[in-house]
């Protein structure tokens, strides 16, 4: 008998037949049988021209993929163009891609308003817009903006990461913030309270903002010490963060300090604040630390210098910018494997919220990436670490926001 | 005189016909760098008003640019206003500021007012993510605005319509610039760069002509901001640096002070030459893609070596060399 729902299956496998035969979804442009040519645009150029390393080692990875033989036969053509970080050249260059170059999609576009800018078109065109390298939340929206994907760890997210972890450890602490007053600082703060949750929305009990202009943050910090706070939580940029470890140090207030990722340097935080004054300091990390000796002999590592020792230059090694270029590559071949032959925009978006457990060299061990269609956040995972007044300690588990 | 007359005006009519024609030849992405060019053109013409004709330096041209930009973002998207009508609303603020920093730049000659509109182009970009402002302006994420599709049912791409648009206020711009420069305006303007004093003592209100001629000049950098916003369809402090209004001064410089037409060579240098030197660069490996800046740099160079005074001034030395040998 011809149940409804046999009905529908047996179409439904017709119409799978049809379409493996002949119909199914066309290939991107830019897909050939030999190549799938990508795009993106990188500040070669302009005030955030330190950030380049990352297109120079993004294209380094897929030379060294395609010498080993491309995907399913396939060798990616990463267009890398130089926007300057200046918006408009930004669009210049996507429709230059696009419209011209005919990529398939985009690709680790770097920079909040760059990415900002170029959002509207690839949404109303349909191109995805891959692995934003950025760490703006906004990114992260699949309702709203379904063809545009984050992927390093944005701030609402590490800040959630503290949130749980407070909770966990000091379930009755008295939080203070600084933070920044801008999208960073007010990202930050959302997270903050997101991670807490509304029952404990009351456990902070001082925030306190400061603008970039201003020349130091030490009145901010004596206010918060004046709350009768124990945990500080630092939202702020290099120089200011310095400031705040060291004024708090100073005035004798001794809260458990966790900083933002942003101002974990050594050189431009840690030794400015005094590398005694910030002992104890914790901070949020997803990679392994270029610079730091205990991942000598691992695995990954090793195949990440092996890397940068051929394809690059040495001097390239211990620059964290390139260890964040090989990760987003290797995160781009895994996405373009999974499509296999069925390289569509909509496969390429669909496998993309579609990475289940992907463990990459330079992430720290145990953090996974993981996408689904309604969380477009690739890496969500961070774990602490803390300053021993020479470099940061990896410490405790997992945190997933 | 009345020869070189009507071939200028040929040559001028030429020049808009192929640009009215470009639109339906060209790809989308060659209209949205029409549509630069076009933006850059304004700008342009603006600032050779200022500098060219009135001898004022002004190194923060970005600074009117944005404002211009930011007031037809503003009015569009927070205050819901159709773009056609934000442009001119905008421009209009942009004319009060300029005529306002033309009155500190009286007390500046040369250098010092150089300097001053330096000062304009660096602070922009921090006044514009400025928390205070952060309601209006979205503060370092910027605003975004829909692009706009071609009005009246008309048959255009959207690009196409925007192309027309600017193209629309480039011509009325240009012909505005033009009567200007021809007139009484225009003399009482350059007898003021050329000889102050003299001016003065012939009966030129030089402060008022030179204030005068800032705020215009900053309409016109009002306009260019305001169709760059609406075209770009976005706009963040990133957007207005002073690289902006370095540009515009390379600009007038290759295209020729003084010249309108110039005006034109100026914004194809400024649109196209960044990125031909990234495309040259890209011949010299991977570890060159800082090397853009170096190229661009020496093309400059090699462009003010040939032709000192600018694209027009060569081609004027060229249309003269031929009537002197060649001519009848």
């Amino acid at each position: 008998m011809l149940t409804r729902r046999s009905f529908l299956q047996s179409s439904a496998a017709a119409a799978f037949a049809a379409s493996a035969g002949s119909a199914r979804a066309a290939n991107a442009p830019g897909v050939t049988d030999t190549e799938i040519k990508i795009g993106q645009t990188m500040p070669y150029s302009g005030p955030a021209s330190a950030y380049g390393v990352i297109g120079r080692t993004e294209t380094a990875y897929f030379k060294m993929i395609n010498e080993q033989g491309g995907i399913n036969g396939r060798k990616i053509n990463l267009i890398s163009l130089d926007d300057g970080y200046s918006p408009p050249r930004t669009v210049e260059q996507v429709r230059r891609l696009v419209e011209e170059e005919q990529v398939a999609f985009l690709f680790n576009t770097l920079g909040t308003p760059p990415n900002l800018a170029i959002r509207p078109y690839c949404n109303e065109h349909k191109i995805p817009q891959l692995f934003v390298a950025t760490g703006a939340a906004t990114f992260s929206d699949p309702k709203r903006f379904f063809w545009t994907m984050g992927y390093q760890p944005n701030y609402q997210t590490e800040a959630k990461i503290f949130a749980k972890r407070i909770l966990k450890t000091k379930p009755d602490a008295k939080i203070a913030a600084l933070y920044q007053n801008d999208d960073f600082g007010k990202d930050y703060l959302i997270g903050l309270k997101d991670g807490l949750g509304a029952d404990h929305a009351g456990m902070v009990i001082k925030e306190t903002s400061y603008e970039v202009s201003e020349p130091t943050v030490d009145s901010q910090v004596v206010t918060l010490q004046g709350s009768g706070a124990d945990v500080f939580l630092i939202a702020a940029t290099p120089k200011f963060a310095a400031q705040a470890v060291r004024k708090a140090f100073d005035i004798g207030w001794k809260p458990v300090r966790y900083m933002t990722d942003v101002s974990q340097s050594v050189a431009t935080v840690m030794k400015p604040a005094g590398l005694e004054k910030s002992k104890g300091v914790i901070t949020a990390v997803y990679g392994k630390d270029p610079t730091d000796a205990r991942w000598k002999d691992d695995t990954g590592f090793k195949e990440y210098s092996a890397f940068v020792e051929k394809y690059m230059s040495s001097k390239d090694l211990i620059d964290i910018n390139a260890a964040y270029g090989f990760g987003a590559g290797t995160t781009m071949v895994q996405v373009l494997k999974q499509c296999g032959n069925d390289l569509s925009r909509e496969n390429v978006m669909r496998q993309a919220a579609n990475l289940k457990n992907l463990e990459l060299p330079m992430l720290l061990p145990g953090i996974k990436i993981n996408t689904s269609p309604d969380d477009y956040r690739p890496i969500s995972q961070e774990g602490l670490a803390t300053f021993d007044g020479e470099s940061w300690k990896q410490f405790g588990e997992l945190y997933q926001a | 005189m009345t020869e070189r007359n009507a071939l200028g005006r040929v040559v001028t009519l030429a020049v808009f016909a192929g640009a009215l024609a470009f639109p339906f030849l060209a790809s989308g992405y060659r209209l949205y760098q029409g549509a630069q060019v076009l933006i850059d053109v304004i700008a342009l013409l603006g600032l050779n008003l200022l500098t060219g004709f009135n001898g004022q330096i002004s190194l923060g041209h970005g600074a009117f640019f944005a404002i211009g930009a930011y007031g037809a973002a503003i009015l569009v998207v927070k205050l819901g206003l159709p773009y056609w009508l934000a442009i001119p609303i905008a421009s209009a603020v942009c004319f009060g500021a300029g005529f306002l920093f033309g009155f500190p730049a009286l007390r500046f000659g040369g250098l010092y007012l150089a300097l001053a509109t330096f000062a304009l182009a660096v602070a922009t970009p921090q006044l514009l993510s400025y928390n205070g402002f952060n309601a209006f302006t979205g503060g370092s994420q910027g605003l975004t605005l829909t692009r706009p599709g071609a009005p009246f049912g008309l048959l255009l791409s959207g690009d196409q319509w925007l192309y027309l648009f600017c193209l629309l206020w480039t011509a009325a711009l240009y012909w505005a610039a033009t009567n200007l420069v021809r007139g009484r305006v225009g003399r009482a303007l350059i007898a003021i760069r050329d000889q102050p004093i003299a001016a003065e003592s012939m009966g030129v209100n030089a402060a008022l002509y030179k204030t005068t001629c800032f705020g215009v000049s900053a309409l016109y950098a009002g306009v260019a901001g305001g169709l760059s916003a609406i075209v770009v369809g976005f706009v963040s402090p990133e957007s207005f640096g002073l690289p902006l209004s370095l540009s515009f001064l390379v600009g007038i410089v290759v295209g020729g002070l003084a010249s309108l037409g110039g005006a034109l060579f100026g914004a194809l240098f400024i649109e196209f030459v960044p990125n031909l030197a990234a495309q040259l660069s890209v011949n010299f490996g991977e570890s060159a893609m800082a090397l853009p800046g170096a190229i661009y740099g020496v093309l400059l160079i090699l462009v003010m070596a040939v032709m000192p005074t600018g694209v027009a001034g060569a081609m004027r030395a060229a249309l003269g060399f031929v009537r002197r040998n060649f001519a009848a």
